[in-house]
């Protein structure tokens, strides 16, 4: 009886919105002034439902990535005693910033089809259209991606970091580095139950330079020439007035 | 204290930026090479990208030999002939270069061209820099007389004969002109000034006297890297001006505190720093090459394919 509870109640949480995410970010806008040193969103949120709570455990993920750019990646080999670029894969589109927090293990959270389909896992979330036939080992060279970006903290894999009260409240914190791109930031919530995702919401963070940084990016990109000029002016001035100032010092 | 720049995108110490600044000014101001050589390898080492780096470089080079020949100009060591005629030659030789250098990047490697220029070009300065200073040191400890250079070879033949009267010569204006092209070529390719092969070659191709090669060499770079920054500035979009900026009030300094260093040192002790400092950096580029990196891998634009 039990259990044919659990499976109806598991049919009726399949069709959507059975389970709905209530969502609040502590920035929807993260702003890079000349001082920016990273910043920590807090992700928290709740989930809001017309029925009872079902019995199989609520998992929640959360996911932000950054724009995706498309990369070359290099391998290094020994030619003639040199150690010189030789293959390159190149990656059609890989996120600048990724992040994945989870409320437990992913391969247990998450099922290998939800993961091809919703691109949720860092591996899932980069596009590779396909190496060139001439290249051995093609697969070493995402993972090599990966490895470096996650080394620089642009990648960023946290099991278990989301914190899920009652199966309802959760929250997370996810730090994004000092070195962030510009751009929309699509931040996705998913709810799985058995490694299905029941559940999804998304927004984005807007990430932009402010006040200083935004006026010279504009300027150097709409006045070239002018931007040019002006970093020259600074330097002739510069440099004169230190030669200036040094010997207003030896003279006294 | 960090600071974000907005060019090269990234977060980095100020104070650390200053201290560079500072120590590439001091080699600058004493020697008469722009540093470039030094800084942009330093740059790639905190994580600034490459291209912003280089062209920055160029931005922060004018200010650092602006300062160092102002200082130069006014104890008259500054052969502004002799500067003129090389910088017609650097001009023509960094369009060339910048050709060069596209056709190269086409092809792909020029990331290891450049490096193993660097190699060849650092090794063959610096090892004959090296052995000519410490045999011209050598000579006056055992109170010999210096062995003077030879004062008429194939050089002298040459037509177009000018008069440098700062660096006391009469020779052909073909060989300064050469000179300035082949540096000019090698800047455009290295992403560098070119003083830290201009000073050897006025030196021991042109004979000038030690004094006024580092005054006339500043005079020179100042015009060929402002060339070279609004060139990137314009077409790569990539001179960061808050990295030159802090780049450069440590450099200015540095450069005048620089000259004051060089102008109590012997020119042969000046010459055999200068010749260890070029072999250290060129072991440390070699090393590179031939020892197997950490990470063999590496990530570039998507522009690349």
């Amino acid at each position: 009886m039990r259990l044919a509870g659990a499976i109806l109640l598991c049919l009726l949480a399949l069709p959507l919105a059975a389970e709905q995410v209530v969502l609040g970010l502590s920035a929807d806008r993260v702003k890079i002034t000349a001082t920016f040193e990273g910043s920590e969103v807090l992700v928290f949120g709740a989930v809001k439902r017309e029925t009872s709570i079902p019995e199989t455990p609520l998992e929640v993920i959360v996911t932000i990535a950054g724009p995706s750019r498309p990369v070359t990646v290099r391998r290094k080999e020994r030619v003639l005693g040199i150690w010189a670029n030789t293959d390159a894969v190149h990656v059609d589109a890989a996120p600048t910033f990724y992040a994945v927090a989870t409320s437990g293990p992913l391969d247990k959270v998450l099922t290998e089809v939800e993961d091809l389909r919703h691109k949720i896992s860092i591996p899932r979330a980069i596009r590779s259209v396909g190496a060139p036939m001439t290249v051995r080992n093609a697969q070493k060279f995402t993972e090599a991606l990966i490895r470096i970006r996650r080394d620089e903290g642009a990648y960023q894999l946290l099991e278990g970091a989301v914190a899920l009260d009652e199966q309802t409240l959760f929250r997370t914190s996810i730090d994004m580095p000092a070195n962030l791109t510009e751009g929309d930031y699509l931040t996705r919530i998913f709810l799985t139950r058995e490694g299905r995702v029941v559940s999804q919401f998304q927004t984005s963070i807007d990430v932009d330079k402010v006040g200083l940084e935004r006026w010279l990016f504009d300027l150097s990109r709409q006045q070239p020439l002018l931007y040019g000029l002006m970093s020259l002016a600074i330097a002739i001035a510069a440099g004169w007035g230190a030669s200036a100032a040094f010997r207003a010092f030896r003279q006294s | 204290m960090q600071i974000y720049l907005p060019i090269a995108e990234v977060s980095v110490n100020a104070f650390l930026l200053l201290g560079l600044g500072g120590l590439v000014g001091i080699l600058s101001g004493m020697f008469g090479v722009g540093g470039g050589f030094l800084m942009t390898p330093l740059l790639f080492f905190i994580g600034i990208p490459p291209a912003v780096a280089v062209a920055t470089e160029a931005n922060q080079i004018v200010a650092s030999s602006f300062s160092g020949v102002l200082a130069h100009l006014r104890r008259k060591t500054v052969d502004l002939r002799m500067g003129t005629v090389l910088l017609v030659g650097g001009l023509i030789g960094a369009a060339l270069g910048v050709l060069l250098f596209n056709y190269l990047k086409s092809q792909g490697q020029v990331d290891l061209l450049v490096r193993l220029c660097y190699v060849v070009f650092l090794g063959v300065i610096g090892g004959m820099m090296f052995l000519e200073s410490l045999r011209a040191i050598r000579s006056t400890r055992s109170g010999k007389p210096v062995p003077k250079r030879k004062k008429h070879s194939w050089i002298h033949g040459l037509p177009f004969k000018m008069r440098f009267r700062t660096s006391g010569l009469y020779i052909s204006v073909i060989p300064p002109v050469l000179v300035g092209v082949s540096v000019g070529v090698l800047a455009a390719i290295m992403g560098v000034g070119g003083g830290f092969i201009m000073v050897p070659a006025m030196i021991y191709l042109l004979g000038m006297p030690t004094k006024v090669v580092v005054g006339t060499s500043l005079f020179q770079i100042i015009f060929v890297t402002a060339f070279t920054t609004l060139l990137h500035a314009t077409t790569n979009y990539t001179v960061d001006v808050a990295l030159a900026v802090l780049l450069l009030i440590g450099g200015v300094v540095g450069a005048q505190v620089g000259t004051q260093i060089g102008t109590r040192m012997k020119a042969e002790q000046l010459r055999i720093l200068l010749a260890i400092m070029v072999l250290v950096v060129c072991g440390k580029l070699a090393l590179d090459l031939l020892l197997q990196p950490s990470e063999l891998y590496s990530l570039g634009d998507g522009g690349g394919h």
